[in-house]
């Protein structure tokens, strides 16, 4: 009879410490020797992982009231503009802030340094109000001074992404990393194998309410996340072959470590935040076992020219060719980099096999799974508003 | 014999004389020259790869010196902040050298400084800035 195994039973299992559980890298492995059915029968849960630059995070923070109170309405973080509009002492710092006078440190820095228990300085205006007085404050707040300070995080762990060069006889600086010119290098992203949404491309347990690994402690995802594209074409073992899905995702920051939350600046771009994320996919069947089987030459994606306008498509790579050092591309042998990290990423599935292993994470069945046939819309430019 | 990078500083006052000349001749060391500035009346900064014996390498340093010259081992130049390093890749991107390479085994990034050219292409790439060289000051 085909193996069915329930969220609960898994869970019972790990309470007693006899849940069985595999990084994805290792039951990758593992598949070169064992049918879906056979490891469905023998592991319980695979963990994912990544940790790669997310421009798409930031941080929700209160900061208590001052006596007498101020209604905030512009304020700076260590000089870094966070948001006014979410009442009176609520802000939300995006990691790509800054101040266009200092590029080099922005939201992604402030965040971190909230982490490591830094102090800010906040610096804040409102108009003053009958309930709200004041009209600036200048004080200094770290981790312990703040009511809550919560990482939300609209659009994190693309499923996939683009392989990035430049045809130009330009220098390009992007997120993806300073790109040669004429095609001299190029970069990927993604942990291949290793990567959350590739183990669960149709996202049969990856839903609104998992609980997974952020930043350091325990998160939840909460939405799918900005951009979420179900639309995007796919390779024979069910891969989108360019970036697709996404998460948005909910921690408490307080509780995160530099470790796996780190701020980055790139050179003639701006500010970044690398995301240490891990998902437990729990092995309930035959047909989830040979999802996170999938191994880095069966998931391919998109070669893309980041130097012309469009960033058009020039080929087709898979993950075991970008991890060898080069790529052919049009008749072109390309020298190949990572641009976020697989020695982290790994650390992170080890960590959240190990926290699985000793009982202290539980799986947990989403309580909505993300919609289907989701599209992209682009922006039109309308001419003349709305007049 | 041996081979090692260096990294030479002139003085303005040295910026005429024939010191690479005299490294060749008088010493029988070969040069490779993998980067040089020179601002006359001002300073120069010379990356050569210096090949001979281990005499004739001690004896070419220390000519250099004499004439006011610094010689230190390149790698004394180039710093690299190991601890805070996440390994993302970034620097390998643009390292043509192949001083800056990802191990393929563990993914961490692994540093040659004998293999590096001085182009400083990875000061920038590094997204947190990790590294710090020496070259003209």
């Amino acid at each position: 009879m085909a193996i069915q195994k329930t969220y609960e039973e898994i869970n019972e299992k790990i309470r007693r410490g006899e849940a069985v559980v595999l990084t994805a890298e290792e039951v990758s492995q593992m598949a070169l020797t064992c049918t879906p059915e056979e490891i469905a029968e023998k592991v319980d849960v695979v963990t994912t992982a990544t940790f790669g630059a997310m421009c798409s995070s930031g941080a929700i923070v209160n900061f208590g009231h001052a006596n007498p109170p101020i209604r905030m309405e512009k304020i700076r973080l260590n000089g870094v503009p966070a948001y006014e509009g979410l009442a009176a002492v609520d802000t939300y710092i995006g990691a790509t802030a800054c101040d266009p006078e200092n590029p080099k440190y922005g939201g992604a820095h402030v965040i971190q340094d909230l982490v490591d228990g830094k102090d800010i300085e906040l610096e804040a205006w409102g108009k003053g109000t009958d309930c709200y007085p004041r009209k600036h404050i200048k004080t200094v707040i770290n981790k312990e001074t703040v009511n809550e300070m919560i990482l939300f995080n609209p659009r994190n762990a693309y499923q996939n992404y683009p392989v990035a060069v430049n045809s130009t006889s330009q220098m390009k600086y992007t997120y993806m990393g300073s790109l040669l010119p004429n095609m001299r290098n190029a970069t990927y992203s993604t942990s291949g194998e290793l990567s959350p949404l590739l183990n669960d491309p149709e996202m049969k347990t990856i839903g609104i309410g998992t609980r997974i690994f952020l930043g350091g402690t325990q998160g939840f995802v909460v939405w799918p996340g900005t951009q979420f594209n179900t639309s995007k074409p796919k390779n024979e073992f069910g891969i989108p072959v360019g970036n697709s899905a996404t998460l948005a995702v909910m921690g408490n920051l307080k509780e995160m470590s530099s470790e796996f939350l780190q701020a980055a600046y790139y050179e003639k771009y701006g500010v970044s935040l690398f995301v240490g994320i891990g998902i437990p996919i729990p092995v309930l069947n035959a047909d989830i076992a040979k999802n996170v089987s999938i191994r880095n030459e069966q998931i391919e994606t998109t070669v893309c020219d980041y130097g012309v306008e469009g960033s058009p498509a020039l080929g087709r790579v898979n993950y075991a060719e970008l991890r060898s050092g080069e790529i052919e591309v049009q008749g072109k042998k390309i020298r190949t980099a990572p641009v976020s990290s697989l020695s982290k990423a790994r650390k992170i599935a080890e960590i959240l096999k190990q926290s699985i292993l000793a009982g202290e994470f539980e799986i947990s069945k989403p309580v909505q799974m993300f919609p289907t046939n989701t599209s992209l819309k682009s922006l039109k430019e309308v001419k003349g508003g709305t007049e | 014999m041996q081979k090692k990078r260096y990294v030479l500083k002139f003085p303005p006052q040295s910026g005429d004389q024939p010191f690479s000349y005299h490294l060749v001749k008088d010493f029988d060391i070969r040069i490779n020259i993998l980067r040089a500035e020179v601002w006359p009346g001002k300073t120069g900064s010379l990356v050569l790869e210096l090949e001979g014996t281990t005499t004739n390498l001690k004896n070419g340093i220390a000519y250099l010196q004499e004439n006011q010259v610094s010689c230190e081992p390149l790698n004394k130049k180039i710093t690299w902040d190991n601890a805070r390093c996440i390994s993302c890749g970034n620097c390998t991107a643009v390292c043509f050298a192949g001083a800056l390479q990802m191990d393929p085994e563990k993914w961490e990034l692994q540093f040659d400084p004998e293999k590096c050219i001085v182009c400083e292409l990875c000061v920038p790439a590094c997204p947190l800035n990790l590294f710090k060289i020496d070259f003209r000051e």
